[in-house]
Formats: structure tokens, C-alpha cells, sequence
């Protein structure tokens, strides 16, 4: 089970309660934009549209990258997926360790007891 | 049944694993810090690695060096570090020096009846090296085939290491 931290989910679920952060999550799903091209559809300042595009970022929902003096934003969610398969893959390796270990801290523990009954 | 192993990202830098083991902290921290049977466990087989070496000093100053092979690589890959402390039956804590990026990982044993839980943390230099490790660890695989799929195991499996 993949466990993310409530900070995490609270910052996505405050992202997504604002309908016009909600719209521009799906214009992104459509095409990458950019933030003139989102403040012009949405009828919204630049400055306006940095913050919305800002609360998006921070919970991971949308990324953006500057080339040259434009930025482009484009969804997150394929990172979000990245980060929950790796720490998936991450979670199955100790598991995998730690199974062995299991095996090893019983066998141990089997010596001690049979070494206590040899020296009575 | 088996307990269960849990992972969570605590924070921008920091990793956090859980399991609990059927034994004292005694026997549980000896796994971990006799070259011998830290072999038996660390490179499991149901990932494919094995070890070629496996070299540790551990204890407060000592070294390891840890060398792999697997067959999705030609070369076998060499994991290094220092141990910071080594607390007999509660704590370990090592350094990850084959990369300038690599986390600070400590081990807590804490016994609770004839139990032990292990906490193993995972401290990275910074956000941009935990994103960065697992942006590595993810794009084999959304990009190649099962080869690569197996490779980027390796990499994640010798990544912790």
C-alpha cells in the first residue's frame, strides 16, 4: 500500500475546491499552456492566473517549466503516478529483504533456544 | 502471516520504511551487522541481484562496501559508505557515498515484548535529490521494455543500498 502524508492530500484537495483551478486542470488535459495563453482563457490578470497555476504546483497537480520568457504548464498527475509506482517498487524491495530477514531472526532464535537446551 | 512493510514519504528529503520482526532487537540488529548474514537477506533473489562482496566493518567509524551483479548488467555496481553510529541493538546510521546525492540512512530496533519494530529512515541532501532519485527510478520504466523494467529494480535496489 502506497501511503502518502494528509499534507500531501490536503493540499490536493485545496487545489482542486476552486472551479477555476478545476477548469484549468482541464484545459491542461487537452494541451499544455501557457500562463498568458490560461490568464487570456480565463478571462483573468497574469498575476491572478500565476497564483491559481502556483497552488496547482504545489500539490503536485500541474508543473511548469520557462523557456526562454515563456513558462508552459503542463498536468502533474503522470508525476504523482511516477512517485506512488516508484515508492511501490521501493515498499516491494524491503519487503522482499525483510521476508529473508524473517527467516534469518527465527533461525537465530531457534539456535539460542536450542543452545540454552544443550548446555542444561 | 508476515507483518507488513510500509513506506511513506515523510517529507521533501525524507523516506520512512516500517516492519515489525517476531524476534528481540538483539538478534535482529546481529542480521544486520554481521557481514555473513546480512548477505543472506540484503540482495534478495526475487529481484534477481546477487552479491559478488560484501564487505562491512559496522561499527562508529567503520566502512562498507557492497558489490553487485545482476544480469540486466554487464558491469557489476559497487555501493559504499561509512557508518556514522552503531548503537548495539538500537541504532545504525550510514552514510550512501557512490553518489554526491546519496541519503543519510539511519535503523532503529526498538523491541516491544518479543517483538522488534524496525524503522529505517532515509534522509536525502535535499528535495531535489529524493525527486531526482525517483525520477530515475521511474523513467526505465515508463519508457523500455521488461529489460529495462528489470534494470531500473537493480537501480532502485542498489540506489537504497
Amino acid at each position: 500500500m502506497v501511503q502518502f502524508q494528509p499534507a500531501h492530500l490536503d493540499a490536493s484537495f485545496a487545489a482542486l475546491s476552486d472551479a477555476t483551478r478545476r477548469g484549468i486542470l482541464e484545459r491542461l488535459g487537452r494541451a499544455d499552456a501557457s500562463i498568458t495563453d490560461l490568464a487570456e482563457k480565463f478571462h483573468m490578470t497574469l498575476t491572478g492566473m500565476k497564483k491559481h497555476v502556483g497552488v496547482l504546483e504545489q500539490a503536485g497537480l500541474v508543473t511548469t517549466e520557462k523557456v526562454g520568457r515563456v513558462r508552459t504548464c503542463k498536468l502533474g498527475l503522470h508525476r504523482l503516478e511516477e512517485e506512488a509506482a516508484w515508492i511501490e517498487r521501493y515498499r516491494r524491495l524491503w519487503e522482499a529483504r525483510f521476508d529473508e530477514l524473517d527467516k534469518i531472526v527465527a533461525e537465530l532464535k531457534l539456535e539460542r533456544v536450542d543452545g540454552r537446551k544443550m548446555r542444561k | 502471516m508476515k507483518n507488513p512493510t510500509t513506506v511513506e514519504r515523510k517529507s521533501e528529503r525524507e523516506l520512512v520504511v516500517t516492519r515489525t520482526f517476531n524476534g528481540p532487537a538483539q538478534i535482529v540488529f546481529e542480521a544486520w551487522t554481521k557481514p555473513e548474514l546480512l548477505k543472506q537477506w540484503w540482495a534478495p533473489k526475487s529481484f534477481g541481484i546477487s552479491f559478488i562482496s560484501c564487505e562491512a566493518d559496522v561499527r562508529t567509524g567503520g566502512t562498507y562496501r557492497f558489490v553487485f551483479s545482476h544480469p540486466a548488467s554487464e558491469e557489476p555496481l559497487a555501493f559504499f559508505g561509512r557508518y556514522i553510529e552503531v548503537t548495539p541493538h538500537s541504532r545504525i546510521v550510514w552514510t550512501n557515498e557512490e553518489s554526491a546525492d546519496g541519503a543519510v540512512t539511519t535503523v532503529t530496533f526498538e523491541e516491544m515484548g518479543d517483538k522488534t519494530l524496525l524503522v529505517l529512515h532515509e534522509l536525502y541532501p535535499s528535495k531535489q535529490a529524493l525527486d531526482e532519485a525517483i525520477a530515475s527510478g521511474s523513467t526505465g520504466t515508463s519508457g523500455a521494455g521488461e529489460q529495462f523494467e528489470e534494470l531500473d529494480k537493480v537501480l532502485v535496489t542498489l540506489e537504497r543500498s
